[in-house]
Parts: structure tokens; sequence; C-alpha cells
């Protein structure tokens, strides 16, 4: 029955204000609100009794209420809103309050002051007013928001350069995970690999064990399992560890590191082949026959034959340089070296050939008189060609040789011996020859028959050589090579000391006659100077010269480098048949020199051709009469103002009074000083040039504050005349930078700086700092290994 | 005998490997360079006649609009597409690169009164003389399909604009009230009037992204805060504004084409008075646009011309002009700061170079060098008078000219007749108003 407490609470606060509530005297029967209203209807009593009635022996149900009549309030829920238009008063409520005994005197007391108070509230502010407060309160808002724009506005606006889009993503390297997490095969090429490692079973993306590694794991134990994963990861890691050390080493780039790091294998080599000539001849053996290939490919080839770009560059360089040309010395040395043959010297003509080319093609310092075993082929060839079986010979003369390093000298003299006669006759056979050759004017007969003799027999064993080299090439990588190379030298050099010991020491007028070569091209250089007297005097000198020379027949050769290349033309020897290649000619560059000489004589010479040409014209004298001119018209003239006869007799013969002259003659104000007044060779004109004002700044420009700041800045120049290529480019650099085809965005609020404020965007400002912090830390931490490091160092 | 060897370091001329630039012995001594100053001024004036002699803006122009152009719009991540509307309610997209038109739409019935491409480029929104604002597809639709409307928006008068918001759903239009608008909701989520009855332009800052700005017929110039529930501030201007747009690089101003011929630049914080009065057009400003570093903004007029302002100097830096060119109605500046686009009475859409001597396409290091030193030169001796007179010349056609000067001689008479009252009249009564003052009428709050 809530709803009849619902409507008694207000009954008895109104005091029993509705008269018309009345219960029905069943309890059961349920009647609506509005069927109450009307009560006081007889007729309606009546006919509502008799429905009750009926409606006795039914089910009870509700009865849907029925809006009969018009009125205010309805409910929704079927209930008369009664008295809910009405308001409810405080003095209703408080009432009951004086009545209630629990309620405290002191809100009771509040309660009546409160009705006691008679003043009103204020009226609220119109609408406008609300609204003109309210955009007055938001604009500062937004306006203080926008303020803090402020910095970066007038930071991009003092900034000497601007870079748009200013977002960009940070070049340089990235991480190595970033990279990987990122990257996917896309290209064909890349996916061809991706396949071939995934059909080979390899690992692609974390290499830690292959498929079969990991199957075999499999097949085990446990612990034999760990075992073995243990040796795999270690021996991965080793690996991994050989291969960094490999590329670290393999990107030193200092010569003298990998110098030594050569030196250092070949003295190893040495050692295991001088073990190997006591335990394993066949292996030792072998070894030679390796170097004899090698020898056969450098004669083939045109590497040491400064031919190269490296060489040409160092030729270039080697004017200047002393380094340069201990390097190209080393190479042709190399070279030597390489392809001398390991026996009693007994070169091919080829290298003779080659030498001779060397001369043409080298600069003279870099070819240094040579020892004669070299020099000597072409007179040797037929004994030479006679003993085919070379790499045997090689073998018995390197193991007696050693042999003989090992046990004593006895064996060695023999050698010796027999080796000087051999030097003897070569000796005697050359300088007959060179006697034959420097008397120009007749042929040798004898000669070119010889070499046609030889000839083929040289071709073919090149052919030969060169077929072995295509396969010792196609089977051995470049390194090999390269070390065996060195091997090789280190070889031939050993042998050669061996050799010079027992061979005529080298002639000491070489030395000698180098200078001279270094003076005569010298002279040679004077030819392109016009002083034909002190290049006749030079020729002199030269003729003199090779006299003393010719008594060593070497030095004479190679001074003269083109006479014999003739001759050997004359005798029928094409170097193009000879020789397998071509060693390239390197043409130097003349050092400019210039020679002083009689300096006075010319120019006393061309004082008088200048005298001739301007004998007509006083110059001199035209100047100082334009000077004088010019100062005249400077000066400040005389007015003479006297008039004769005035206050005075005039007449014929009457001169006006002397004080009236100087009373009438007006003298103007002196000139200031002539800025040429001290200088007799100079005439300074300070008139104005309007042509020049044209391009003149009349006014003092807007930024500027004086004249002074605008001339110096104007004064300083920007070009690349006057600036090295980085000032230049400071310079020079544009204010705004725009990249092609990027779209530029307007800025956001992640290009405003960090809001330090605490109040305002709190949590925010404390993400950034904790960031901060952070980064701090670590670069802290970056730091330290570096101080470690120093630390390091410095112990 | 006395031999004199000439002898260099090796070091100074050869190259260490082929890939270095060569090198070229210098001497900076600057006794050996002597008239630097002279020889740098002619180098700068030669620079600057090549500079005028290389100034030819004018790129292309897109035709196809069977009316007069009313709005043009960027697409918002694409370089190359343009979207432009015109008075026959006809909307185009055009590809620059190919210059030529992909698409067209009839969007409305009667004029394409504004275009906005969404912040993410996929759809645009177009409004009409038709009561509508509807959203497009930015991609065109399969083949054999009609061209639909995402959404349309019924609305109960006529839109006069439409902006997007630069990175939410959000978009405002203005018409007689700037309403606010989500993407989602066919009603307005905010709508703000403050006594005016109609509206020209409505723009979104697109740095403090809930700031807004429109251009009211009573000639005022009314600020909103969309997070607010009534507008910010109110500029009364001596005529109406056409047009506004905000800097994209400096929250705080913007700057108004105005119906007196000039362009005001405001700053937000304060509006009594313009930082700067931007003259030179011959007649009303219709269009304003910034460039997207924020540096310049290019302006439409109904004189028939474009002209670019720094956007702190009072007069412009160029003008560009065509005899067939007519009132230009919209314009609208690259994002990638090259070019500028118009879109005129005569049905064109324009395509200009923002820098007029500009050489388009990739350049090699020694010619990015070289117009580096040039413009460093011009900017070092532009105040000399040849210099000067050289750099400032610009060709304009005779009506122009001549309403040009008419202008100048009235704003001298108005100037003179000012001084002359101040002259006749008690001192102080007459105060001295500066050029900044005279246009703002009132500020209202």
């Amino acid at each position: 029955m809530r709803r009849k407490g619902v409507k008694a609470v207000p009954a008895t606060m109104a005091g029993g204000g509705n008269n018309e509530e009345e219960l029905s005297p069943d309890d059961e029967h349920i009647i609506s609100a509005s069927e109450e209203e009307d009560g006081s209807d007889d007729e309606s009593k009546h006919a509502k009794l008799l429905e009750a009635i009926s409606s006795l022996g039914k089910r009870k149900r509700m009865k849907r209420t029925e809006r009969s009549e018009a009125s205010v309030q309805v409910s929704e829920f079927s209930v008369n809103a009664d008295g809910t238009g009405e308001k409810v008063n405080l003095s209703d409520l408080l009432g009951t309050m004086d009545k209630t005994p629990g309620a405290p005197n002191k809100t009771k007391q509040q309660l009546k002051n409160l009705q006691n108070r008679k003043e009103t509230l204020e009226l609220p502010l119109s609408k406008q007013q609300t609204e003109k407060i309210q955009r007055e309160v938001a604009y500062d808002k937004s306006s203080k928001e926008v303020s803090r724009w402020e910095t970066v506005i007038t930071q991009n606006q003092k900034a000497e350069q601007l870079v748009f889009p200013l977002r960009q993503d940070p070049t340089g390297p990235k991480r190595m995970e970033q990279v990987v997490a990122g990257w996917k095969a896309k290209t064909p090429l890349e996916k061809e690999i991706f396949s071939l490692l995934h059909s080979n079973n390899q690992p692609i993306h974390d290499p830690l064990l292959t498929p079969a590694e990991e199957a075999s794991i499999k097949a085990m134990s446990l612990e034999e399992a760990k075992i073995r994963q243990a040796e795999f990861r270690k021996a991965r890691v080793l690996q991994s560890y050989y291969e960094a050390k490999a590329r670290r080493e393999r990107k030193i780039k200092s010569k003298k590191y990998h110098k030594l790091q050569k030196k250092a294998k070949v003295k190893a080599f040495l050692k295991q082949f001088d073990e190997m000539m006591k335990t394993d001849p066949a292996g030792a053996l072998e070894e030679l026959k390796k170097m004899e290939l090698s020898r056969m490919q450098e004669r083939m080839s045109l590497k040491h034959q400064n031919s190269g770009k490296w060489a040409k560059s160092k030729a270039i360089m080697a004017k200047y340089d002393d380094a340069a040309r201990k390097a190209m010395q080393e190479q042709l040395e190399m070279n030597k070296q390489l392809t001398q043959k390991l026996v009693v010297p007994s070169d091919d003509d080829d290298d003779e050939e080659r030498n001779v080319e060397e001369a043409d093609a080298l600069p003279d310092f870099v070819n240094d008189p040579e020892p004669i075993l070299d020099s000597v082929n072409p007179w040797m060839r037929g004994k030479l060609t006679q003993e085919h079986s070379e790499p045997e010979v090689t073998a018995v003369a390197t193991e007696t040789a050693v042999e003989t390093k090992d046990e004593g000298q006895n064996g060695q003299r023999e050698d010796e011996e027999e080796e000087e006669n051999e030097e003897e006759k070569l000796l005697r056979e050359f300088e007959r020859k060179r006697k034959l050759r420097q008397d120009e004017d007749d042929d040798l007969v004898p000669v070119p028959q010889e070499e046609k003799q030889v000839i083929p027999v040289d071709v073919a064993e090149a052919e030969e050589v060169a077929g072995e080299n295509v396969i010792q090439i196609s089977d051995d990588e470049d390194k090999e090579e390269e070390e065996e190379e060195v091997v090789v030298s280190e070889f031939n050099s050993l042998f050669n000391r061996l050799m010079k010991s027992s061979s005529v020491p080298p002639v000491p007028e070489q030395t000698g006659a180098e200078e001279a070569e270094l003076l005569d091209e010298g002279l040679v250089r004077v030819r392109t100077m016009d002083d034909l007297e002190a290049l006749q005097q030079d020729v002199v000198m030269d003729t003199t010269q090779p006299a003393p020379a010719s008594a060593t027949p070497a030095p004479s050769m190679e001074t003269t480098s083109e006479p014999p290349k003739k001759k050997k033309k004359k005798k029928g020897i094409d170097p193009n048949e000879v020789l397998t290649k071509e060693a390239k000619v390197i043409k130097m560059p003349l050092a400019p020199t210039v020679v002083e000489e009689e300096e006075e004589e010319v120019h006393a010479e061309q004082t008088a051709i200048i005298k001739e040409a301007f004998a007509g014209d006083d110059v001199i004298s035209d100047f100082l009469k334009d000077k004088r001119k010019q100062e005249k018209a400077g000066q400040a003239e005389v007015v003479d103002l006297t008039l004769p006869g005035w206050g005075e007799w005039g007449g014929v013969g009457l001169k006006p009074s002397k004080r009236k002259r100087r009373k009438f003659r007006l003298k103007a104000p002196a000139p200031p000083l002539r800025k040429d007044q001290n200088l007799p060779d100079v005439i300074i004109s300070e008139k104005r040039n309007s042509s020049v004002a044209n391009h003149q700044v009349s006014q003092l420009p807007f930024p500027f504050q004086n004249s002074t700041q605008f001339e110096s800045c104007v004064r300083f120049p920007v070009g690349q005349t006057w600036n090295t290529q980085t000032t230049f480019r400071k310079l020079t650099a544009p204010k705004v930078v725009t990249k092609m085809g990027a779209i530029i965005e307007p800025m956001s609020k992640e290009d405003l700086p960090p809001v330090k404020e605490s109040s305002g965007a709190g949590s925010g400002a404390t993400i950034v700092l904790g960031e901060k912090v952070e980064e701090e830390t670590k670069k802290a931490r970056r730091r330290n290994p570096l101080q470690k490091k120093k630390k390091k160092s410095r112990q | 005998m006395k031999v004199k060897v000439l002898c260099r370091n090796p070091d100074d001329y050869v190259r260490e490997t082929t890939r270095d630039i060569q090198r070229v012995p210098r001497n900076y001594d600057p006794t050996i360079h002597p008239f630097e100053v002279s020889r740098e001024y002619t180098r700068a004036l030669n620079a600057t006649k090549l500079e005028r002699i290389f100034a030819k803006p004018f790129v292309a122009s897109l035709d196809g609009h069977r009316d007069g152009i009313n709005c043009l719009a960027k697409h918002a991540k694409t370089l190359s597409v343009v979207l432009s509307g015109a008075c026959d309610g006809e909307v185009k997209i055009w590809n620059l690169s190919k210059r030529e038109c992909m698409r067209t739409i009839q969007a409305h019935e009667g004029f394409v009164r504004g275009i906005c491409s969404r912040f993410c480029g996929s759809s645009f929104f177009t409004v009409g003389d038709d009561k509508t604002v509807k959203q497009w597809n930015m991609e065109p639709p399969g083949r054999g399909l009609q061209e639909e409307p995402l959404n349309t928006i019924l609305g109960k008068a006529v839109y006069t604009g439409i902006d997007h918001h630069q990175t939410e759903g959000t978009f405002a239009t203005c018409g007689q009230t700037v309403d606010i608008w989500d993407e989602q909701r066919s009603s307005p989520i905010r709508s703000f009037s403050w006594g005016v009855d109609s509206f020209s332009c409505v723009r979104y800052n697109p740095v403090e992204t809930e700031l807004l700005a429109s251009c009211a017929s009573d000639r005022s110039i009314i600020l909103y805060d969309m997070r607010e529930s009534a507008p910010l501030k109110k500029i009364i201007m001596q005529l109406r504004s056409n047009t506004l747009c905000w800097n994209p690089m400096e929250a705080y101003n913007f700057t108004c084409s105005n119906e007196d011929y000039n362009l005001y630049t405001y700053d937000m914080r304060r509006l009594d008075v313009p930082v700067t009065v931007h003259m030179d057009h011959v007649s009303a400003v219709l269009d304003v646009d910034y460039s997207p570093t924020g540096k310049e903004f290019v302006s439409a007029s109904f004189d028939k011309t474009i002209r670019i302002f720094p956007k702190n100097s009072g007069h412009s830096r160029e003008v560009y002009h065509t005899k067939r060119m007519q009132h230009v109605i919209c314009v609208k500046w690259s994002a990638d700061n090259k070019y500028i686009l118009s879109g005129s009475d005569e049905m064109n859409i324009r395509l200009w170079k923002a820098n007029a001597s500009e050489k388009l396409g990739l350049l090699t290091p020694r010619e990015k060098a070289a117009l580096n030193y040039n413009q460093k030169l011009r900017d070092k001796f532009q105040h000399h008078p040849q210099v000067r007179r050289i750099a400032r010349h610009r060709h304009l056609p005779r009506d122009l000219f001549k309403q040009k000067r008419e202008l100048r001689e009235m704003k001298e008479a108005r100037r003179r007749k000012a001084q002359n009252v101040r002259k006749h009249s008690k001192p102080g009564s007459v105060p001295l108003v500066t050029e900044k003052e005279k246009h703002v009428v009132s500020v209202v709050e």
C-alpha cells in the first residue's frame, strides 16, 4: 500500500487539505484515482456500487485509467499526479520541524533566521552580458594558448637557414634491429637468394643452428646434445671472431703493417722450406717448380713493369718525391727478382728487350745500372738456349747452393771458378759487341744471324709458358700468387746474393754515369730555351762527356737509349715478336727549369727595344704638363674688379692707383691641398664622376644604423675568388631550403617545446622530464666506456 | 749558371683518387684579387639581369571547366592532385603532372561554393548553392557506376564555405551561421552566430587546430574556438573581408583579403591594429593563400592579377598576369612551396611558378652553388639603384598601370588634405592616424 503512504504524507503535511479521499469498504477492491475524484455524484456512486457488486465473484484485475477530463498533470504510471503542480514551501516543511523533538536547536534557529530575512537576490545578468563575459574568458584562454608558439616562431624568424619540411626523418645510420626488422626480400635477386638459402637449409634470420645440425642434436642424448651444442656455439663464435679479425686486418691501411706482415710470412715460408729441404726433398722440388711457374707468369704479365695506373701516377710524382721514386724502383726490382732465373746468369733475350723498353719508358733515375747478370743476355743466347731442361737444373742449382751454404765452401770454389770463367767470357764478348756497335757505320752481319737462330725457339717457349700460365691462373687465386711471388723473389734475391759473391763486382763508374745522365737531361731541357749560346756550350759539353763513359759500355748504352734501338731494327729483331706483351711507354713531363743566364744582357736588349718602340713620344714631359695644367685649373683665380677712371682720372696711359687695385682685386680662398701634391708620378682627380654616381647608394638603407655598417657589409666579398670553398658555401647558404616533391606540413603541436608549468600539463611535463633523465643517463653511460678506454690507454 | 726551378708540391694538385674533385691551386691573397667590391657588383648586376631574363612564371593552363572557377582545393597527401569547383556545380579533379582532368563530377545545382579535402586525402567535401554538404570519395567509382556522394547533408540555408579540421573528423561550414560538424552526424555539433546573417569564409587554424576564423558580410572577422560555446572576438573593418588564411607556421597570425584593395595581417592576440597592411592591388582582393613555409602569401584579385607578398612587407614582390586571365577568384599555393594555382572567371586554372626565375627539375651541385651565389649577390647589392631598378621592374597592362597611378594620386591628395586640415586647425584636435589604424573600425568583445 505504498501508494496510500505517498498520498498520506502530503495530506498530513498540508493539514488534511484533501477531503475527497474515500476508501472503498472492501479492502480487496481497488479503485482508481480518477474514479475517486467524482465521488460526489450520487448516480455515479450508484453505478460504481453496482459494478463493484457485479465484479465480486470474478478475478481481480487492474483497471486502466481513462482520461475523461482535461487536467494539467497526467502521470504516465496511471496515477493521478495530484498536487504535483503545487510547490512545496519551506514553511510546510518547517511546520513539522517544530514538532519533531530530534532536530537540534541550532538548526531550528538558523531556519528561523532564514525565514525572517526579507532581502532578495540580485537579478541574473542579461544574456548578452553573460555571453560577453564568456567570450572574454574564452578569448583570453585561447590567446594564452596561442602565445606558447611565440618562442618557436621568433626562433624560426631569426634562423639563418630553415629547412622544410621541418620534421624530417633523421638521416644517418640506424640501429641494426630497426633495419633488420623492417627488411624483406623485394627484388627478384634477393628472392632468388632467399630461395637458395631455403633450399640449402641455411639459417636465414637467426643463425643459430642449421637444420642438419639440429637433426644431429636431436639424435643424441640430452647431455651429449648439450655438449655438442656448446661446441657448435663455440665454433661459430670462433669463426665470427676470425672473420672479424680478418676484416679488421684487411681494413688496415698502413702499408708498413702489410709489408711487415708479408715479410713475416716469407720468413716463415723460408724456414719451412729449409726444413723441407732436409726432410722432404721431393716437396721442396715441387715448391721450386711452383716458383718457376710464378717466374713464368711474371714474365708474361705486366704486373711489375711500371705500366699500371699506380705506376703512372708514381712516375708523375717521382720527379718530386723520393718515396715514389723508391717505390718504383722497388717494383722494378721485384720484377727483376721474379724474372731472374735461379741458375747461372742465363737470361732470355726477352728480358733484355724489356729492359731496353723500360729504359725508354721510365725516367732515367729509375733505371739503375743493372748488374751485368741481366744486361748481358743477348750475347748469351747461344749458350742458354742449349739448356732446355730448366726446372730440373734450377732445382739442382738451388740444392747445390743451399748445400754450399750449409756445409761450407768446399765445393763452392770449384763452382765459382767455373762461373768466373763463364763471366769472363761473357764480358769479353759483351765488350766486343759494344765496340762494334759504337762505330755506327757498319752493320754487323754475324749478330743478326745468331739472333735469327734464337728467336723462333724463344717464341715457342713463350707460347708454352703462356699456355701453362692460363691453366695456372685458372687454378690459383690472386692472393696466393702474390704471396708466391714474394717468396720467389725472396729466393731469387738469396740466390743472387750467393751469385754476386762469386760474380764480378759492379763497376764503380756507374754512379758517375748516372750523374752524367742527370746533367744530360738538364742540357736537353735547355734546348727548349731560346738562349742559343748557352745551348751550344752545353752541346760541346755533351760531346766531351761520352768519351770517358765509353770505356764502360753499359751506362753509355743506357744514356743514349735511341741509337741502340735503331741498330736493333737494323739487325732485324722486332721487339713485338720477342715480347709477349708490350710494356707501356710512360711519358714524363719535363720539370720546368729556367736558366737565367746573362740576365743583364737580356735586360739591356729589352730596354733597347722599348726605347726603339717609343722613340717619338716623350711621355714623361706630357704627363708633367698635364699635371701642371690640372693644378692650375684647380687653383683659385684672382678676380680683378678695378674700374679705371672710377673716382680718379682716367685716360690713356693712366693706371688705377695701387691702393685701389689692392682694394678691388679679390682673392678667392686657397683650395685645399691636392692629394697628389707629394706624388710626382700620379694625378688624382677629385671631381665627382656622375657615371659612377648612378651606381652608388644615395640613402642609407633601412636595416643599417650608419654608413660604416653598410659599407663594411658591402666590402666583405662573398665569391669563390676571395673565399675558400667552405666559407663560400656557408656565406651563400640559402635562407629557405625545401625538398623537391616533399609536402610541407603546417607546424604541429609536436614542434612545441615542452611546457615547464607544473599546474597546467603536469603529467605531460613529468613524462618528458623522465625521458630527459633517461637520455642523460644513457649519455653518461656512453661517456663512461670512453673514459675507461682513456684510462686504459694511459696505463 | 743560375738555375731556377719551379717546384710544386704534388699534394696541392694531385688527386688522391679519381673520385675527388680536381684540385685547383688557389691563392686567396687579397692583393692578387683586387677590386672585389666592384667585381662583385658587376656580378650582382648580371645576376639580377639574368634573373629577370629567366623570369617566366607561367607553367601551364588547365582548361575544361564550362563556367568560371569558384573554388580550389589541394589534395592533402598528394602534390599532383588538385580539386576545383565551378559556378555550374561541376567539380573536376586534376592531375598536375599530366596536366589533365582525371575526373568530373556534377556535384551541385548552382555554384560549388566551397571545396576541401579530408586531412587523410581519402575523400573531399563540397558545399553548393543547393543547400547541401556532400562528401565524395577521392577514388573514382568503378566502371559503369554513377558518381555518387558518400554522404549528403541537407541544410536549411545556403552554405558558402567549408574547411576541414587538420587531424580530426570534423569540419566547419559557414552560411547563415558557422557550423561545426562531425563527419558521422547529419546535424552540426555546434553552431555559432553573432548577430550576422551571412558569412563568406571559414578557416581552421592549421597549427592550433581548434581555432577558427570567419569573414562575415557585416565587415567583420570573427574568431572561434571549437571547444567553446560562444565565439571569441570580432573585428569590424571599414570594408568587407572576402577570405582569410592562417599562417601555417605562425599559430597566431592570419591574413585577410579585403574589398578595399588591401590585405591585412593580424595577430589574433592584438586585433585592434593589423600587423601589416599589404597594398598593391587596384581592385578588390578575392582570395589569399599562404605558402607552406609561412614566409609569403599569394593573393588573387578582381583586377585580373595575382600578387605575391612577403608576409611582413607592405608591398608585393611579384605580380603575375596574362592577357587572357580575367578576374581571379581563387588561388592556392602548392604544398611543396614551388607552384601557385589560380582559378579565374574565364574557366581556366593556371599553374605558376612561385619563384618566377627558378629553374625546374634537378640541379647539379654546381648549378645550385651558382644560383645560391647569385641570390646572395642580389641580396647584398639590392640597395644599389641600378640593381634595384632592374630587380623591381615589372610589366603591367596599360589599364592596370593607369589605375595604379590614379590610386596613387588619390592617396596623395587625401594625405595632402589631411595635412592641410591639421595645419589649419587647433593643434592636437586633428590627430595623426597611421595607415594601420585607419582600417579597423572597432573590436567587439
